[in-house]
């Protein structure tokens, strides 16, 4: 049983429009929203007078469940806050739970993750790039950017044996190292990509409509911005530069170089260039990963961490204990509490983690991103058209998977 | 960092414990003083609110931490802050007059742990309905729910 008129307007109408206002009620089921996002729009003829975006809609208590669960099982968990590039959630709580324990991963491992957090930052971007073309009325730039995604997701099945949510990262090393066959295919998708960003660029920038659409669209100044807690390609847009890649290296960014692209102009249009630019700096990261990878292990080796080996257990009677305990009891991490926090693809994602002393979390909160970013939508679309909401929302990039966790 | 830690010592004196826990300046003080405290680092180019957050130690008195993670844009810094409130119905003062960006933030707290915001304009649920019963991150808040779910449709 749906709810019903009735129902709905009294959910709405606790300020009811003013003088002949219209209340439209945006979502939660809308395409243009991403996921289940509702607005509460209130409009004088076709301009926003007030909004309010309501969330909650995708509230799954995972971090609730991540209490329940033992650090490595955190793995797979984490993943499904921001489904859309899952593998940087999984980076920021493997590095929580590492800082934790005060152990560092071998340089191999850190160029692993970095190649597949970049990987996943690209991905990310695609969507974004797809749907908020196709929201504009831009059919193709959807086919063509989910068709390049694809060779991503078919990197991360090659890895890890999953398309959409790798879980590739665990605490201490990787799931297994880059299979054979890895680079080749790699090096396949990295040669051809390039051509594909051009092919992106000439369906849109020359396009009249895509440019009237964007330019000048949902701008709001940078004090607003601050004083939301913008993070990510959304502020730098607005001309900070603020990349914790840059600034808080981890997992080895600082060997890499790249740049980080900034526009000044606030706008949609200014959003659209800096993601744009970032695939390309990104493209770069994941290249000179792979030409530059270390030998050596994949894995820490301390085994009261990372499983042993299969074939060693068959062979030491420690080998076995140290499986036993893992699969059964997990390892127990020192009491303390951390922030760890990486560059995600929608803005700075933190991962805060308070540990008791036991093999299981006391809690585990996941700052995401678009969380504090989806906050300023009504400030952005404010005295706007309504069909400017629907460029807002696609500009923001939101997921309601870490908005609502 | 350090020059900023020796004036905030210097405006606040014993009230604001300073320590450092793996890299991460933390700073424990007393609920009262929070909105002076987040507005002196405001004032000091603390320009960015990261974060909100609770946590619930069931068998400690005070019961709850509130912790605030703040990032500096020009020294690139984070800070922690944490506030404990305890007693029957804890409450504390919202810092929602600095930064919007609390809003949301203490909205998911007063939902998810029952803690209050002084101030705060708009203090309703947010994540679980309107009419629901408890609050899920308590530590007393069985994983399992509190009963049957309630029905889909609003009498």
């Amino acid at each position: 049983m749906a709810y019903t008129q009735d129902q709905i307007v009294s959910q709405m109408d606790a300020e009811p429009g003013r003088g002949g206002n219209m209340v439209l009620n945006l979502g939660p089921q809308h395409p243009s929203t991403h996921g289940v996002l509702r607005v509460k729009v209130e409009l004088d003829g076709e301009q926003v007078v007030r909004s309010e975006p309501v969330i909650g809609y995708l509230h799954t208590g995972i971090e609730k469940t991540f209490e329940d669960l033992m650090y490595q099982q955190g793995c797979m968990l984490a993943p499904r806050a921001d489904y859309v590039s899952p593998i940087i959630n999984n980076l920021c709580w493997v590095l929580g739970v590492e800082k934790l324990l005060g152990i560092e991963v071998p340089k191999r491992t850190q160029y692993i993750r970095v190649l597949f957090a970049e990987l996943s930052r690209i991905a990310s971007h695609l969507v974004w790039l797809g749907t908020s073309a196709m929201d504009m009325g831009a059919m193709s730039p959807f086919f063509y950017t989910m068709q390049q995604r694809e060779l991503i997701l078919d990197l991360n099945e090659m890895a890890a044996g999953y398309r959409m949510n790798p879980s590739y990262f665990r605490v201490g090393g990787l799931l297994q190292d880059l299979p054979p066959g890895f680079p080749e295919k790699l090096y396949a998708f990295l040669d051809g990509f390039p051509h594909w960003l051009a092919e992106y660029h000439e369906l849109l920038d020359r396009n009249p409509i895509w440019i009237e659409r964007l330019q000048h669209t949902a701008r709001i100044s940078l004090e607003q911005a601050l004083d939301y807690g913008w993070t990510g390609p959304l502020i730098r847009a607005l001309g900070v530069p603020l990349d914790l890649r840059k600034t808080h290296p981890y997992s080895s960014y600082e060997d890499f170089d790249f740049d980080v692209p900034t526009e000044t102009e606030g706008d949609v249009y200014a959003r659209y260039k800096v993601r744009m630019r970032e695939m390309e700096e990104s493209l770069k990261i994941v290249r000179q990963a792979m030409d530059n990878m270390p030998d050596g292990p994949w894995r820490v080796a301390d085994e009261k961490i990372y499983p042993p080996e299969k074939t060693e257990i068959r062979q030491s009677m420690e080998a076995l204990i140290y499986h036993f305990k893992l699969f059964s009891e997990g390892f127990m991490v020192p009491p303390g509490d951390v922030f760890s926090a990486v560059e995600g693809p929608k803005g700075v994602l933190g991962c805060y983690v308070v540990s008791e002393g036991s093999s299981r979390p006391y809690r585990v909160h996941i700052r995401g991103p678009s969380f504090y970013n989806l906050q300023a939508l009504p400030a952005m679309i404010k005295g706007g058209m309504l069909a400017d909401i629907v460029a807002a929302i696609g500009s923001l990039d939101i997921v309601l998977g870490e908005v609502d966790r | 960092m350090n020059e900023l830690l020796d004036a905030l010592r210097e405006t606040f004196g014993e009230k604001v414990a300073v320590a450092q826990r793996i890299g991460q300046t933390v700073l424990t003080l007393p609920k009262d003083d929070i909105v002076d405290v987040v507005r002196f680092l405001k004032e000091h180019g603390f320009s960015i609110l990261l974060d909100i957050t609770g946590v619930d130690h069931l068998e400690r008195d005070p019961r709850f931490d509130v912790v605030y993670h703040l990032y500096h844009l020009q020294l690139h810094d984070l800070v922690r802050l944490v506030v404990q409130v305890g007693g029957e119905e804890p409450e504390l003062p919202s810092v929602t007059q600095l930064f919007s960006a609390a809003n949301w933030a203490e909205r998911e707290i007063y939902d998810l742990f029952g803690v209050t915001f002084s101030g705060h304009p708009d203090l309703r649920r947010i994540m679980m309905p309107d009419d629901w019963i408890g609050h899920p991150l308590r530590k007393d808040y069985p994983l399992t729910g509190l009963g049957p779910l309630p029905p889909l449709v609003r009498e």
